[in-house]
């Protein structure tokens, strides 16, 4: 399955002849019609709901079919403040989600914890125990910020390969899929970080 | 299936002589904390007999991102776009109810024209929560998207107001203590009056749709009775306490802020149940419709802001104050003990929604497992307040 | 609404051997507060909730705090004789306050429409899970609030129905609210590291002293503070 050459397409597009590849035809299905968890956690939730419904009509980009089950969704969108407490049930949609799927971390909270992070029950960031493909800051992003981020994915996805070297990662039999759930401790999560996913950032000074 | 068509008196059954075919063996089901209908994170563990629910036991905590001990480590100023998140639905009246107490603890006097202001958006976000939140019950009820999309629709445009305000949709960080942070301009207020003016038609068309509605009659009369007794007992405040009957209104009883210039009504329910806590959500909106008309008429302009209150470097003397209004949950209080330092030594927050929840056993003892979405929709929660 | 001396004289008389004592609020919300003894607190909230002219049957707001050990300074203008002169000097007493966790109750009644009447119970020091009797009998809105002080300031309320903690997980042994308490250290970089986060950063802070010359990390509150 080779690349077509982009002159030769557009030529015979000229003269009414879609050509196309599987791996185009795949991603396009699979870019326009993301799926959704429906899963809100906090203030980010309520924008979220906004951005699905009537002024911002998330439709327009096939994104409106939030599924209550994980087994039904591609996306999740973590919209909101992730405490320590809730953690450990992400974590556990998240293996619950099958393959592929991609994650947006909506909002300051699930990027870092945001204006909580001095909160003793406040996880700093998502990407502590799961990969997070799309980051939108703002607390709470604008419903335009989540639809940028849906764009983005789906940018994303459109550039995925399917076969090669540089295929994509969900589709190397090795790429783990599933992440160790962490486990409630007597004063913090255990563990508090999953060091195969998230390397704390370094202290740089200029 | 028989033709003839019931009456609204038969279809009123009382949920508890029906029988299970399951006697005597419980099934322990966890519903939450990723649920499509319990507003958040929020989590119950039922124990059912068939379908009915014999025990339930409400979990909290999945959105505890400790409000409370951030307020004693910031500022009296850095904790007000904390009250945003609380309720994240309604920022301004928890903005208001923040600003309240510390009026209190430090004397402070608030203009006029900021007296108005915060009416005014108070019972702007009265509208859009009570409206949210009849399209989120009718969502519990199984009416997929359509009510939230017409009750999201008049959002938005208040939302807008709120926005071209304060500069941001949700998390306004609008008062101050001793007034409001930015002046409305006249056109900001001829805006409001216009959206103010379209609203009731939007309730007459939301009421047709929902109000009347056989399925809503039938899913909400009748289920999760509370007794007055109880919800008075229980602390139970805003418009589930006077769905049972009881006249207990902070905006009348403490008389706040300018509510004792206004001419307003308060509605009161007479069974309790799920269908009066929907129509005193309905009738509040209008009597909120009423407030804002006077208010908009009465606004003069004039300072909105004390300008004696140090906005830096701020510290009350040393003592504790509570001040509470009535938020469109309920009554939002924040207890305040002042060390005479910068930031409070003890900052606490009365969380209508969390103390609301004291009585959902109760509420839904005896009642089949579809009833709890429907009867904790109806108690109006939002996870931000509820768990801090 | 009547005067809060009156209240204290009727609970005395009406309860018997109960003490209370009336402590005063210094601010100009004038909400004092009435401390009442832990014996018989349960029978004093009854007669606050039946008692027909108090009638405080809305228990609204219920919380803990803690107090440190503390020490109190006074200071008293003494008149003294120095030099054959009659001169004011300041003499200034220290007193030791063991520290305690309170638990404070405001209640307001539903039906005369009054209040607030505060009322505050104090534990004997800061152990782990130091008792106070449960009003929850008296006023269930007091049921998920004195868990949550059961949660995070560790006063064991005995008498309560269901005493768990309630936003912690179960197997947390902290008491997070408490002012000694100290958070597990996941600390990340930071872009204005301040006060106690400034101190953790520099625990995770590698010295560069030939790169740097001086060890130090900047942070804003190094820099003039035209607030403080």
């Amino acid at each position: 399955m080779s690349e077509i050459d982009e002159k030769l397409r557009t030529e015979l597009q000229r003269q009414g002849i879609w050509v196309t590849s599987m791996q185009e035809l795949y991603n396009w299905g699979r870019k326009n019609s993301i799926w959704p968890l429906q899963f809100g956690l906090a203030c980010c939730a309520i924008e979220m709901i906004a951005t699905a419904a009537s002024r911002y009509d998330i439709a327009r980009f096939g994104g409106e079919v939030f599924r209550p089950s994980p087994r039904q969704a591609d996306l999740m969108i973590v919209a909101g403040t992730v405490t320590k407490k809730m953690a450990p049930q992400i974590v556990r949609l998240y293996n619950q989600m099958a393959d592929p799927k991609y994650v947006i971390a909506m909002g300051a909270c699930a990027i870092s914890g945001g204006p909580f992070k001095q909160g003793y029950n406040v996880l700093k960031g998502i990407d502590r125990y799961i990969p997070v493909d799309v980051y939108i800051p703002g607390c709470p992003p604008r419903p335009e910020a989540l639809l940028h981020a849906f764009m983005e994915l789906q940018r994303k996805i459109d550039g995925q390969k399917l076969t090669g070297t540089d295929k994509a990662e969900f589709l190397k039999p090795e790429q783990l899929s599933e992440f160790p759930v962490p486990k409630f401790g007597e004063h913090d999560l255990e563990p508090p970080a999953n060091r195969d996913v998230f390397q704390p950032p370094k202290l740089e000074r200029v | 299936m028989s033709a003839t068509v019931q009456t609204l008196e038969a279809m009123e059954r009382p949920p508890v002589t029906m029988t299970s075919r399951l006697e005597g063996e419980l099934l322990e089901v966890s519903m939450g904390p990723q649920h499509p209908s319990t507003h958040g994170v929020f989590r119950m563990n039922v124990a059912l007999e068939g379908e009915i629910v014999r025990k339930l036991k409400p979990v909290f905590g999945y959105l505890h991102r400790n409000h409370e001990q951030i307020g004693e480590h910031t500022t009296y100023l850095g904790s007000m776009p904390y009250t945003d998140r609380l309720d994240y639905f309604c920022s301004m009246t928890n903005n208001w109810a923040y600003a309240l107490s510390v009026e209190k603890l430090a004397a402070i006097e608030v203009p006029e024209r900021a007296q108005y202001l915060r009416v005014i958006l108070a019972e702007l976000t009265r509208l859009q929560n009570h409206a949210s939140l009849l399209g989120f019950l009718l969502s519990d009820m199984g009416a997929w998207g359509t009510p939230l999309m017409y009750a999201f629709r008049e959002r938005e445009k208040i939302l807008d107001l709120f926005e071209s305000l304060s500069g941001a949709r949700m998390m306004c960080d609008y008062m101050r203590f001793g007034g409001c942070r930015v002046d409305a301009s006249d056109e900001w207020l001829a805006a409001a009056k216009k959206i103010v003016d379209r609203f009731p038609k939007f309730l007459d068309e939301f009421g047709e749709l929902i109000l009347g509605n056989e399925i809503v009659i039938a899913r909400t009369q009748n289920v999760g009775r509370l007794s007055a007794d109880l919800a008075v007992s229980a602390g139970i405040t805003g418009p589930m306490l006077r769905a049972c009957g009881v006249n207990y209104d902070v905006r009348k009883v403490d008389g706040y802020g300018f509510y004792p210039r206004f001419k307003f009504r308060i509605p009161l329910g007479e069974h309790g149940d799920t269908y009066d806590r929907l129509m005193m959500r309905a009738l509040e909106m209008r009597e909120s419709v009423e407030i804002l008309k006077q208010a908009l008429a009465l606004i003069q302009p004039g300072p909105i802001l004390n300008s004696k209150v140090k906005i830096r470097a701020f510290r009350p003397p040393v003592g504790e104050a509570y001040g509470r209004i009535e938020a469109p949950k309920g009554e939002l209080g924040f207890y305040l003990i002042s060390d005479g330092g910068p930031n409070p030594y003890r900052y606490r927050v009365r969380p209508p929604s969390f103390i609301n929840l004291t009585i959902l056993e109760d509420m839904c003892l005896g009642h089949v497992v579809a009833d709890v979405m429907v009867i904790l929709g109806s108690v109006d929660i939002v996870m931000g307040e509820v768990d801090r | 609404m009547e005067l809060l001396e009156q209240i204290k004289a009727r609970i005395e008389s009406s309860v018997p051997g109960a003490k209370t004592d009336i402590v005063p609020n210094g601010t100009p919300s004038q909400q004092h507060s009435l401390l009442i003894d832990n014996a018989h607190a349960l029978a004093v909230a009854h007669f606050l909730r039946d008692d027909p002219t108090l009638r405080l049957d809305f228990c609204s707001n219920v919380t803990g705090v803690d107090w440190l050990d503390r020490v109190v300074k006074k200071t008293i203008k003494i008149k003294t004789v120095v030099d054959g002169f009659e001169k004011e000097v300041d003499q200034t007493t220290e007193e030791k306050i063991p520290g305690y966790l309170e638990a404070v109750y405001h209640l307001y009644s539903m039906a005369h429409k009054h209040g607030p009447v505060i009322i505050r119970m104090r534990t004997e020091g800061r152990a782990k899970c130091a008792p106070l009797p449960s009003l929850t009998p008296v006023w269930r809105s007091a049921e998920f609030q004195e868990r949550e002080i059961f949660d995070l300031y560790g006063i064991r309320f005995d008498g309560h129905p269901d005493l768990r903690r309630i936003l912690m997980w179960d197997e947390f042994e902290d008491y997070p609210m408490r002012k000694d308490y100290v958070q597990p250290d996941d600390f990340e970089w930071e872009p204005t590291p301040h006060d106690e986060v400034l101190a953790r950063a520099k625990q995770h802070y590698t010295a560069r002293p030939e790169l740097d010359g001086a060890e130090k990390i900047t942070s804003h509150s190094d820099v003039a503070t035209p607030d403080k």
